[in-house]
């Protein structure tokens, strides 16, 4: 299974990433597929990218929150609200696992040998924060001389936007490493920061200051593909919070808001069927249970 | 099995997806292509 997700994981960004003219163009992709949202967190002025990025497009729609100037209508980001309520009424955050970009990221760069360290609890609560201030509140309501907001987390604090675009536009062009000044040496402190927690923690910026993963994480308990947990089976090993790459402990919750449904505990950890899932209300197919018992016994 | 109990989803699954054609309908798809097709600069912290 973690093979298959990896495979799924490098599709996804390389799907995501697939403009490979930039080195020619020196510009960003600028096609029809840019309007479609991919459901990761992929900054669309990446040179690379062919889609949008979900979190700036909401940021957007908050700063520029007025009436259509074609159509008179006012322009809320519904696109994008329906987009990520389908997504993660569907699935929950299992697209943190499987499909974004900069979760692949974190994952391997946590590779890298060292000391690893536990994030404490409360810093989780940092990203919810972060969703209500910098995507929706502050884009909303700081407007300048215009009338028109920021895009507050892509401009202050996004990592994998200094990452994909900040740097890579500055390699391309030359005249843009004239502009550089105390917001770009902030936001590359903030990126380096995180580089170096993801080799000492599990996916620091998932689990303390990812808007993206805030959202999806509010449908988990509510998602048609939900975790279950057999406490008859159960022997509380903590083999299943010691491989979580989110730091879960299942035994507790199965969905809890930070379970990326990457499936690590189903699959690998427990050997006592303890773990299963269910699709709208179907439990799992048999296989995923005797695999699970096949490994109890082989234990 | 909890078939029956599990509606909550599929409503939230409707809920959605009208938001998401009403946004269409609204013409928020050319907003999200005009925005991610220009680079800001400020966004990404140049500038």
């Amino acid at each position: 299974m973690l093979v298959i997700r990896r495979w799924i994981q490098i599709i996804a960004t390389v799907l995501s990433n697939a403009y490979w003219m930039f080195p020619f163009t020196r510009g960003i992709y600028q096609g029809s597929l840019k309007a479609v949202c991919v459901p990761g967190l992929n900054c669309y002025s990446c040179p690379a990218a062919t889609g949008a990025c979900p979190l700036g497009s909401l940021q957007n729609f908050m700063a520029t929150l007025r009436p259509g100037l074609r159509t008179g209508h006012y322009h809320f980001g519904l696109y994008i609200v329906g987009m990520l309520g389908l997504v993660g009424t569907l699935v929950g955050r299992m697209p943190c696992a499987w499909l974004c970009p900069f979760g692949f990221l974190q994952e391997l760069v946590h590779k890298i040998p060292s000391r690893k360290f536990e994030i404490p609890r409360f810093l989780t609560y940092i990203k919810y924060v972060l969703l209500g201030l910098f995507i929706f509140v502050f884009p909303f309501l700081i407007v300048d001389d215009f009338g028109y907001g920021m895009t507050w987390f892509c401009k202050f604090v996004c990592p994998a936007g200094t990452l994909e675009a900040a740097i890579p536009m500055m390699l391309l062009k030359a005249e843009l490493r004239e502009l550089i000044g105390l917001l770009f040496y902030s936001k590359l402190t903030i990126l380096a920061v995180f580089l170096v927690w993801m080799v000492l923690s599990r996916r620091p910026f998932c689990r303390v200051a990812c808007p993206l993963g805030a959202i999806y994480s509010l449908f988990n308990r509510y998602s048609v593909f939900r975790m279950t947990h057999d406490p008859d089976k159960c022997t509380r090993c903590e083999a299943c919070y010691r491989d979580c790459p989110m730091g879960v402990k299942f035994y507790e919750d199965p969905n809890n808001y930070d379970c990326i449904r990457c499936l690590k505990c189903l699959q690998e950890s427990c050997r006592f069927g303890a773990i299963s899932y269910e699709i709208a209300g179907v439990p799992a197919p048999e296989p995923a249970k005797e695999r699970a018992k096949a490994g109890a016994h082989a234990g | 099995m909890a078939v029956g109990k599990r509606k909550f989803p599929f409503l939230l699954l409707i809920l959605f997806a009208l938001i998401l054609v009403l946004g269409i309908n609204l013409g928020e798809v050319p907003s999200v292509l005009e925005k991610a097709a220009r680079i800001c600069l400020s966004c990404i912290g140049i500038g």
